[in-house]
């Protein structure tokens, strides 16, 4: 496959762990944080952990975009479902994931009209073919999918479509970082930032770690290859003493980001005041509403939502997990009271999800060790 | 195992850890008998001289044509793959229709007529039928259960507790291609890709290999769940590991591609033309010879091996060098957001 198997090429990873076996130096320690759920993934997936030198310790971050929605946004959401005459649209992965009553694939077993898409323009497609029912799509997602509905909203008013409106969840990723380096508590010694929310934002609002914080981040694309050359980079950075936001992303990823994409968030979005996280709290302007003059399309306005604070389970460290406080494994409840099939907390469910990115392709070692 | 899930969801129909669930908590402590116990693709009886396989699936897919084949094939071939690698001659199957008030007659005669096709293929009958219909709504158009009977040659002797460190594990051809072909086949993705299903009777591929004699301890067709669901129940039943090895698993650029693009792992996709063998380590070579002599086979791979431990576990070499685990699925696979 072009463009995907250069990335996985055995021999430039063999070359990249050497580099990287020779550049470390024995007995220190590097605790990279990588940002974004699909780093994770692609870590567990290919087995990097085995690939690096035992110096390097990854920690999982914030940037799993199901993992972060709080129970009490789930419980609208299977709300929203099962109003009567809504067909309710959800990306795959939010299907599983626990709210107080039950998920929405539960949700949906019980009656609720609940369809899965792969883009908010599916949903809008739907709205446009069933003017009859109330179409609400639940979005969800950091700046990689907040353009598709901040175009699909824009859509939807130039054609007049009545029917459809959007349950934004759309967060930001700059601002879970900041908090957590503010909490402090975690030593993070550098960042693997998000490369497809870079491509969006561009790399100007990681500034702070590298300015503010003084901590090394390099924008990583998400193949294995990618990543290691990442981790390169970093320590590289750190042993010259350098802080610096660096993009190993370049096919993709501009200093500016995707104007384009940020104008269609601007027209559509504003942050909201505070948004709550799941395990990190409230957390000032991280997130997006719809503008006011957007009213009709934004589903909190055309319902009214229970809108319930509702708090995380106790047995649940899902929120330790998420500022690299704890592993996965080191949760009271991994891979007991929850698993990939009945899961307790988010990280659990999505396989960015650290917790399943773990239970699912890990868990040898773990027992192994 | 306890089943005490309150409603049936989608997620008991996917061929994963609920589907089993589902099996062994609902299923087997109400219908169970010595016959039906091991689970295996289909029941051994013996009946005087002869041994038989006796076998039954239900077919619900949808969309009901797709590139490759349809509704009617897929359920002589699926029926009769149980058979073959339960190490029977397929002989005769029944079918059971239920069909909803308002299906086009043409449509059902076009799946009979394929069914008929399928049955020559695979030399078998179709022996017994029934049909019902339920009122609009309450059923999609048209399902299909079928029953298949067997024999099995005398001394052969197939089963996951029969792996032994030291075996290989072989696949018959690409994998994946029947579940990709289904997925774009439903056109909710506006996705285009030239996938085929690769419904196809497995019979021949698995007398080929049983000519090989006691070297052969399992077959298995990794339909529902895939190659990982099929290995992740060997590893348990079998009380062994199995290493796969990522590079030479073989499966069509474009069904790779499509599996990349909706963030799918090809491990877990149905296949329903392919067998999964454990041989002997010294027959290995010998029984990709024989898969590959035959048309359905040319794509046949040696793509794992069997060790001791850690038993239960299917590991997978990653092309990087890495590992990881391969564990069964959960629910249905389901997309990422990004």
């Amino acid at each position: 496959m072009r463009f995907v198997d250069e990335y996985r090429a055995p021999e430039l990873a063999r070359r990249l762990r050497d580099e990287l076996a020779a550049l470390v130096v024995p007995g220190e320690e590097i605790r990279l944080m990588e940002v974004c759920g699909g780093h994770t993934h692609t870590i567990y997936r290919h087995g990097l952990t085995d690939l690096v030198p035992p110096e390097i310790e990854f920690l999982h971050g914030p940037g799993c975009p199901v993992c972060v929605i709080p129970m009490g946004r789930v419980d609208d959401a299977i709300w929203l479902a099962e109003q009567p005459g809504v067909l309710f649209t959800t990306f795959g992965d939010m299907l599983r994931v626990p709210g107080r009553r039950g998920s929405l694939l539960e949700a949906k077993a019980r009656g609720a009209d609940v369809r899965m898409v792969y883009s908010p323009r599916d949903a809008l497609e739907l709205a446009r073919r069933n003017p009859e029912r109330e179409v609400v799509f639940f979005a969800v997602g950091f700046e990689t999918t907040s353009p598709s509905t901040a175009v699909t909203i824009l859509e939807a008013e130039a054609a007049g479509v009545e029917n459809f409106s959007v349950f934004c969840n759309h967060v930001t990723i700059a601002p879970p970082l900041r908090a957590i380096l503010e909490t402090g508590g975690v030593r993070i010694d550098g960042f693997v930032a998000p490369g497809h929310v870079s491509a969006v934002a561009g790399t100007r609002p990681y500034d702070f770690i590298a300015e503010e914080f003084r901590r090394p981040v390099v924008v990583s694309a998400f193949e294995p290859v990618d990543i290691l050359e990442s981790v390169r980079m970093l320590v590289r950075q750190l042993h010259e003493g350098r802080c610096e936001v660096e993009n190993q992303y370049t096919r993709v990823v501009q200093r500016d980001g995707n104007r384009h994409a940020i104008d269609a968030m601007a027209r559509v979005f504003e942050l909201r005041d505070s948004f709550e996280w799941r395990g990190l709290g409230e957390i000032r302007r991280s997130a997006f509403r719809l503008r006011d003059e957007l009213a009709a399309f934004d589903a909190e306005q055309r319902f009214s939502l229970p809108g319930l604070r509702v708090p995380d389970r106790k047995a649940c460290q899902c929120g330790q997990v998420l500022v690299g406080a704890i592993k996965p494994f080191e949760c009271k409840v991994f891979g007991t009271a929850c698993t990939p099939e009945r899961p307790l907390g988010t990280c659990m469910v999505s396989s960015e999800g650290a917790c399943a990115a773990y239970y699912a392709y890990g868990r040898g070692k773990v027992a192994a060790s | 195992m306890k089943f005490d899930d309150e409603l049936i969801t989608l997620a008991h129909g996917a061929g994963g850890k609920a589907s089993r669930r589902l099996v062994e908590g609902l299923f087997v402590p109400e219908l169970g008998n010595p016959l039906l116990a091991p689970l295996a693709d289909a029941a051994l009886v013996d009946v005087a001289a002869a041994r038989l396989a006796l076998t039954t699936d239900s077919y619900v897919v949808r969309p009901r044509f797709f590139p490759g084949g349809d509704i009617g094939e897929l359920a002589v071939n699926g029926t009769v793959n149980d058979l073959a690698v339960s190490g029977a001659r397929p002989l005769a199957l029944t079918a059971g229709f239920v069909l909803e008030e308002g299906l086009p007659v043409d449509e059902l005669r076009l799946v009979v007529r394929s069914i008929a096709d399928a049955a020559a293929r695979a030399g078998v009958v179709v022996a017994a039928g029934d049909t019902k219909v339920v009122e609009r709504g309450a059923a999609d158009g048209l399902y299909i259960s079928t029953a298949g009977i067997g024999i099995v040659p005398e001394g052969v002797l197939l089963g996951p507790e029969r792996a032994r460190p030291g075996d290989r594990v072989l696949v018959s051809g690409t994998i994946a291609d029947h579940g990709m072909a289904v997925l774009v086949a439903r056109g909710e993705l506006a996705l285009e890709a030239d996938v085929r299903s690769d419904t196809a009777p497995v019979h021949e591929l698995a007398a080929a290999l049983l000519e090989l004699g006691s070297a052969v301890r399992f077959l298995r067709d990794p339909t529902r769940g895939g190659l990982a669901t099929t290995l992740n129940e060997l590893a348990g039943s079998g009380r062994v590991a199995v290493r796969l090895d990522e590079a030479s698993l073989p499966i069509r650029p474009q069904v790779a591609a499509a599996c990349e693009i909706l963030g799918i792992d090809p491990l877990y996709v149905a296949n329903e033309g392919k067998l999964v063998a454990v041989v002997a380590g010294d027959a290995a070579e010998d029984a990709l010879a024989a898969l590959r002599r035959l048309p359905l086979g040319a794509d046949a791979a040696l793509v794992g091996r069997i060790e001791a431990e850690p038993a239960g576990l299917v590991l997978l070499e990653t092309g990087l060098g890495g590992s990881r685990i391969v564990d069964m699925l959960v629910g249905d696979p389901l997309p990422r957001i990004c």
